[in-house]
């Protein structure tokens, strides 16, 4: 490990252009791990323990914090990503799967699956600051770009709950299809996309009136492919909201939206039940959790092409990018 | 005796005055009939009390849970009853107004049920796996979220013709169910062109089931009884009656798998799943009931969840419309099997995975890769809508 560092490091030193290494962190639910790739050689560059059964992944808007939902320990494991030394904990009720950070790098929601909840953490301090009772399972979290609104989504229930941050009550709910995974905004929060895995479509709801409205159902279709295996989890919207990428789990593929129309333009073959995504912060590269495969692929976003696929931990849940 | 007339206005009153402030009650409940059995070969297996209630409850509180967004309320009554006290039962349900039933009961029984409980009432049959009841006798009053006899059958099939163990010794049990499965095996075989080399029936002599000297009897009885089958590559039990396919494994003469009643059995749960986000749904399950999830649990979680789900999307809950919507392709639900669950339009069956478990893990779910359908893979299991003789449903 320490080899590999070593020899990489004169590889950055002498490296001129706009494009900066960045630290990809890959959470490894049954590794028990974290993966650090560096997002200019692909290198793994380090492996450090992290809780048991380790899903959702995040990282403050400073750099200096990295989240990870340690599912099995019931609590959110605290990382310094330079050190990879375990800070401390934050209170994250049980069997936390996925979360959101707040745009400003606080509160933190936390979907608590066992137990209909989203439990709301001060970072700082280390304190609930709430528990917003929301459907079965939930699962997805997204905070709106203004931070006025966070979605959940509740994989039994089949809704995304709005969630006013002010008050922390529900003001809207909407059914969508399926078994909801994940929820992305748009950067300009006026379009929200959730996905429904068992449903198999991404629901496009449109933000402008008071009244959220689903407005279009994508579907997919891959030659070759069962449309029962065509099962969309991790969805990311480019900022310019040209782009939106889907992952289709046991398809292995990442489906390539337009932003604009909403359709689908192509389908991207990737590693084995691709999960979650996470673009560099450029957005030159998008990558991709690949469970069965135990690797993670790199799409080169503008050339929306698969570059190549790194070897992870075992079966690599989410995916965090370090910010510039 | 009270004026029924009164009693009525002051009723409607009530729900005038309660209505703009209460949820709307789906009033569900699940109706076991227990027939009295022997214990079951291995102790592990003893039903407990809340048999299939525990499964119920967890889908009502689901559904309550959703219900809380939607400005639904769910009950659920749960019923064990003996044969001789079922259709009275029945008829309880009825008179409190609960028109949204799921059973777990022999076939005939539920049979007898159904015609008893005319067209103002859906039951979802949670315990059944009678082929006759998804075919010739099938009824319009009756969804079934229990898989059929044949989706079993043919699940083992299509594992065992993936492992290319084509060569099948069948033995079956001397009771009329054991008899059914081995029917069932026959056809699965010839469907899925695998050949039955050899049959034998297993006696049911009346002896205890479980003794003290049991295992030394088993070591030497069960080879005799496989001794000099023709060449086969696995034997598969139809013992539905729970007599003696758990002695197979490892007694055999020849050395091979057992798999339909021991050995690799075909359920629609089991406690040990863990894939599509079941553990999470197992987890829930443990806590609420300090116990695991067995198949009828699952089962009648589902009839609860297909009810949910129906008044959810089409916010009707009256048992007329909640068939008609379950059956219509806006239907469909996720119940951690990788893939979304609707019914047979044709005959009131949900489609579903089968899980093939040896009791510890899950070894494999079908249908298979390679077995392919025009419609839905889903639909390899069981009998297709072209061979149905059903015709409650329109078909």
């Amino acid at each position: 490990m320490l080899r590999s560092a070593l020899a990489f490091l004169p590889a950055v030193l002498m490296f001129v252009g706009p494009a900066l290494a960045n630290k990809v962190f890959v959470s490894n639910e049954r590794g028990n791990s974290v993966t650090v790739l560096d997002s200019q050689s692909w290198e793994v560059i380090a492996t450090f323990p992290a809780g048991n059964r380790p899903r959702g992944i995040t990282i403050s808007p400073d750099g200096k914090e990295l989240y990870v939902c340690a599912s099995d320990d019931d609590t959110v494991r605290v990382f310094d990503p330079e050190t990879y030394e375990e800070l401390h904990t934050l209170p994250s009720g049980p069997d936390p799967e996925l979360f959101a950070l707040d745009p400003s790098g606080n509160p933190l929601y936390i979907a608590n699956e066992d137990d209909n909840l989203v439990t709301v953490v001060d970072v700082k301090t280390r304190q609930v600051l709430a528990e917003v009772p929301v459907g079965v399972e939930p699962e997805g979290v997204a905070v709106s770009p203004d931070a006025k609104t966070v979605i959940n989504t509740s994989e039994t229930t089949n809704m995304a709950h709005f969630i006013d941050t002010s008050s922390y009550k529900i003001v809207h709910n909407v059914l969508v299809d399926q078994r909801p995974r994940y929820a992305e905004f748009t950067a300009d929060g006026k379009k929200l996309y959730v996905s429904s895995e068992i449903g198999g479509t991404v629901s496009v709801i449109d933000l402008s009136a008071a009244e959220p409205k689903i407005t279009k159902k994508i579907t997919f279709a891959v030659p070759g492919v069962l449309p029962e295996w065509l099962q969309p989890v991790g969805v990311k919207a480019t900022k310019d909201g040209s782009r939106v990428f889907v992952a289709l789990g046991p398809a292995n593929r990442v489906a390539v939206i337009d932003g604009k129309t909403d359709e689908v333009l192509d389908y991207l073959l990737v590693g084995q039940r691709v999960w979650q995504m996470a673009f560099t912060p450029d957005e030159e590269f998008l990558i991709t959790t690949n469970g069965n495969s135990n690797d993670v692929s790199i799409i080169d976003v503008k050339a929306e092409e698969v570059i190549r696929s790194v070897q992870v931990g075992e079966q690599p849940w989410g995916v965090v990018v370090a910010p510039n | 005796m009270t004026n029924p007339s009164l009693l009525l206005a002051v009723f409607w009153a009530a729900m005038l005055i309660a209505s703009p402030l209460q949820a709307a009650e789906v009033k569900t409940a699940v109706l076991r009939i227990d027939r009295v059995l022997g214990p079951p070969i291995s102790r592990l297996d003893a039903p407990p009390a809340d048999l299939g209630f525990a499964g119920a409850m967890l889908g009502n509180e689901d559904n309550r849970t959703t219900g809380a967004f939607t400005g639904m309320d769910y009950t659920v009554k749960t019923q064990a009853v003996a044969p001789e006290q079922a259709e009275a039962a029945l008829d309880a349900l009825k008179a409190e107004g609960i028109g949204l039933i799921a059973v777990i009961a022999e076939g005939d029984m539920l049979k007898a049920l159904s015609d008893r409980a005319g067209p103002e009432v859906l039951l979802l049959n949670a315990g059944a796996r009678d082929e006759a009841l998804r075919d010739a006798d099938c009824r319009a009053n009756v969804l079934h979220v229990s898989p059929s006899r044949s989706m079993l059958s043919d699940s083992i099939v299509q594992f065992l013709m993936w492992k290319k163990w084509s060569r099948i010794l069948l033995i079956h049990g001397s009771h009329p169910e054991d008899k059914l499965l081995a029917d069932s095996y026959r056809k699965s075989a010839a469907k899925f062109g695998a050949e039955i080399v050899e049959e034998r029936e297993f006696v049911d002599t009346g002896g205890g089931r479980r003794t003290d000297t049991g295992h030394v009897m088993v070591q030497k009885q069960i080879p005799v009884f496989t001794q000099d089958a023709e060449d086969h590559d696995v034997v598969v039990a139809a013992d539905e009656a729970g007599v003696f396919a758990p002695y197979l494994p490892y007694h055999t003469w020849d050395p091979r798998p057992v798999a339909g009643s021991a050995g690799l059995r075909p359920v629609s749960w089991h406690a040990a799943h863990e894939a599509w986000g079941a553990t999470q749904f197992q987890r829930r399950f443990e806590k609420l009931t300090g116990r695991n999830m067995r198949e009828e649990d699952y089962q009648a979680w589902l009839a609860m969840r297909v009810i949910g789900e129906v008044v959810t999307r089409s916010g009707k809950a009256d048992p007329v419309s909640v068939r008609a919507y379950a059956l219509s392709p806006d239907f469909e639900l996720a119940a951690f099997k990788g893939q979304k669950l609707t019914f047979r339009s044709w005959n009131g069956q949900l489609r579903q995975p089968i899980l093939l478990t040896d009791g510890r893990v899950t070894v494999s779910v079908s249908p298979q890769d390679g077995f392919l359908h025009q419609h839905s893979p889903l639909d390899t299991l069981g009998i297709d809508a072209p061979e149905t003789a059903c015709q409650a449903f329109g078909g």
